[in-house]
């Protein structure tokens, strides 16, 4: 038995978790292998810099490269019942709850935040995947319901980016009414008459898609994509046949008129601002980096932590 | 000829052995057997009764889909008068799972949307065993939204294991079409009444049940996921769907409580596939009250309260 690998190394991963990777260390891309530097990649928006795989981002530090200067106001989501169904399966949900929290250092599977990019005002909200297969519950609809009613007060667009494995099953029929509470949500904001635009990243399944993450004014995908109602593993079980290569991907359902563009993480930044300040007829935005805001007398906006 | 379901088995034995006691007697006049057939009828109603007033979630789930229960067809039958079904979705196909159209409720004008699993092989095929496509959907839309437009109620019919997980469905955009359904029922300035007949499964029922109104028969279940589902992903093993029905409070009776649901109506004695013409005339009845219940409301008022309906949903929990 080597105790080295038995001993050490799983003392070491618990030594540096997740979230305290120091930046020398390297991370392999799931898709092609190469061994990337943890700070190449995390400033390549996690993208592979070899074959372009786009790995995993917490709503955190995708707010951090989205907004400018990476400066976002988070907004309160209204805290809804804990446990209402008083559900168990193998595990309790709140004892679940509280490993998915203490492992992402995250509330809930959704960020809400204000902000700037490129000069142009925005709502944002992102689902976390890392939190429970950013699945929608109670709290994820909440948070799209606090995001839209900020961005009609604020008179500002919503970009929404979802990920999700589908619906908290723990929170049975509360999750599924999150489908018609979501809905109501966007509905307000179409009838402010302001955008909504969706960036579905990988993957955005079950219930969401079928519900706000299908709704947007504008659908964009992030390359390579998984995004379905019902997921492959299931159809294949159904029908009792293989599946196409790149069936329900990005790309697929660009071919399959679902969306309106596929586009690279890193690419996507600019190209919402251009949506957007189109949408809203603002003339076009300077590209290029920005001076940094005023410093304001009263410190409003709070960088990720 | 009932069909049995697993937990029936000791009243299939009572009810076997009656039968047979009468085809004794009716093959030799010499003995009467009758006191004795009586008995076990008596003591057959006793458990059947039992049975019944304690069905656990799981027993619930498999009533819910018995293959006698009334379904969608047998309801528009009887309840409606002048029925004239409107098909397709006006883009791709005529989805046979779900079936509408318009019809005269207690005389007035309405329009009825229902899935619909069919009652043999034949029908059960042709209709998808009740899992609609992205066309079932986008026809409920235009049905719905065609109701908006004339002022004419709606009554939605949910019976459905869920959306059809199919290649083409998925192509076709199965999500967008719920989306938007879910949107339809959200948008429309008429009275929007549900029913849950039999299976609520997820967003398929969901697309047609963001309703004013929703009422579930006894021991029909609503729920996110099927409790087969949710055990071979929780519990990593689909034969633990008991536990997961239990879990997942798909009941009625749990949905009243949580609020997500306004009324129960009760089944006669032994399921709703034992007695149809009473389930049929209950849910006909309690379709009166609850549309009875929003003719006073305006268009604007029937949309506001649907909506703050769902939103406010969720502020009510169960006790362990
Ligand atoms: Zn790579």
């Amino acid at each position: 038995m080597n105790w080295i690998t038995n001993y050490v190394r799983p003392r070491i991963n618990s030594i540096f978790s997740r979230r305290e990777t120091p930046e020398n260390l390297w991370q392999k891309c799931d898709e092609c292998g190469t061994m990337l530097f943890h700070r190449e990649l995390s400033g390549n928006q996690n993208v592979c810099t070899n074959c372009g795989h786009h790995m995993a981002i917490t709503p955190r530090e995708r707010f951090n490269a989205l907004f400018d200067n990476g400066i976002f106001t988070e907004v309160k989501v209204p805290e809804p019942l804990a446990d209402p169904l008083q559900f168990r399966d193998q595990k309790k949900y709140p004892d679940r709850m509280k490993a998915a929290q203490k492992q992402t250092g995250e509330k809930e599977a959704m960020l809400v935040a204000t902000g700037e990019i490129g000069r142009t005002p925005i709502v944002a909200a992102a689902q976390d995947f890392s939190f429970m297969g950013g699945s929608m519950g109670m709290y994820v609809g909440n948070a799209i319901i606090a995001a839209a009613e900020e961005a009609v007060k604020l008179k500002r667009p919503l970009i929404l980016f979802s990920a999700a494995g589908g619906a908290r099953m723990q929170e049975g029929i509360l999750s599924l009414m999150q489908m018609p509470r979501t809905t109501v949500a966007i509905q307000m904001l179409k009838e402010a008459g302001l955008p909504y635009i969706v960036v579905l990243t990988h993957p955005t399944t079950g219930g969401v898609t079928a519900s706000y993450a299908m709704l947007g004014d504008v659908h964009i995908a992030e390359p390579n994509a998984l995004i379905c109602f019902a997921g492959p593993r299931v159809i294949e079980q159904t029908i009792r046949e293989k599946l196409p290569e790149g069936f329900q991907r990005a790309e697929y359902l660009l071919d399959h008129g679902m969306l309106d563009r596929v586009t690279p993480r890193t690419k996507l930044r600019d190209e919402l601002i251009s949506i957007v300040r189109l949408l809203l007829g603002m003339p076009q935005a300077v590209k290029g980096d920005l001076a940094p805001p005023e410093p304001t007398a009263k410190p409003e906006a709070t960088a990720g932590k | 000829m009932t069909q049995y379901l697993d937990f029936e088995k000791p009243l299939a034995e009572i009810e076997g052995k009656a039968a047979e006691l009468r085809a004794l007697a009716r093959g030799d006049s010499s003995v009467d057997f009758a006191d004795e057939a009586q008995a076990l009828d008596t003591k057959a109603a006793q458990l059947l009764e039992d049975l019944y007033k304690t069905l656990s979630p799981w027993r619930k789930c498999q009533v819910a889909r018995h293959p006698d229960r009334p379904h969608c067809r047998d309801y528009i039958d009887q309840l409606f008068t002048e029925y004239t079904p409107l098909a397709g979705d006006r883009n791709f196909a005529d989805d046979h799972a779900v079936m509408g159209g318009l019809a005269r409720f207690e005389d007035k004008p309405v329009m009825v949307i229902g899935h619909e699993k069919g009652h043999d092989t034949k029908s059960r095929i042709e209709r998808n065993f009740g899992m609609a496509r992205p066309e079932g959907y986008r026809k409920a839309i235009r049905l719905m939204q065609m109701a908006g437009r004339f002022g004419l109620p709606v009554i939605t019919l949910v019976d459905t294991p869920g959306a059809y997980p199919g290649k083409g469905a998925e192509e076709r955009g199965q999500s967008e079409a719920i989306a938007r359904a879910t949107e339809a029922c959200l948008q429309i300035p008429v009275p929007l009444v549900s029913v849950i007949i039999g299976e609520g499964g997820s967003g398929g029922a969901v697309a047609f049940a963001t309703a004013n109104r929703v009422a579930m028969l006894e021991h029909s279940v609503y729920s996110v996921i099927s409790p087969e589902g949710c055990a071979s992903i929780l519990w990593k093993d689909a034969e633990k769907m008991i536990e997961a029905a239990e879990a997942l409070r798909l009941t009625a009776q749990d949905l009243q409580g949580l609020g997500v649901i306004d009324r129960i109506i009760p089944e006669p004695r032994g399921g709703a596939h034992r007695d149809k013409a009473n389930t049929v005339k209950a849910v006909g009845k309690a379709i009166g009250t609850m549309l009875g219940e929003l003719k006073k409301k305006d268009g604007a008022a029937l949309v506001k309260d649907r909506r703050q309906k769902f939103l406010s949903m969720g502020s009510k929990g169960l006790a362990a």
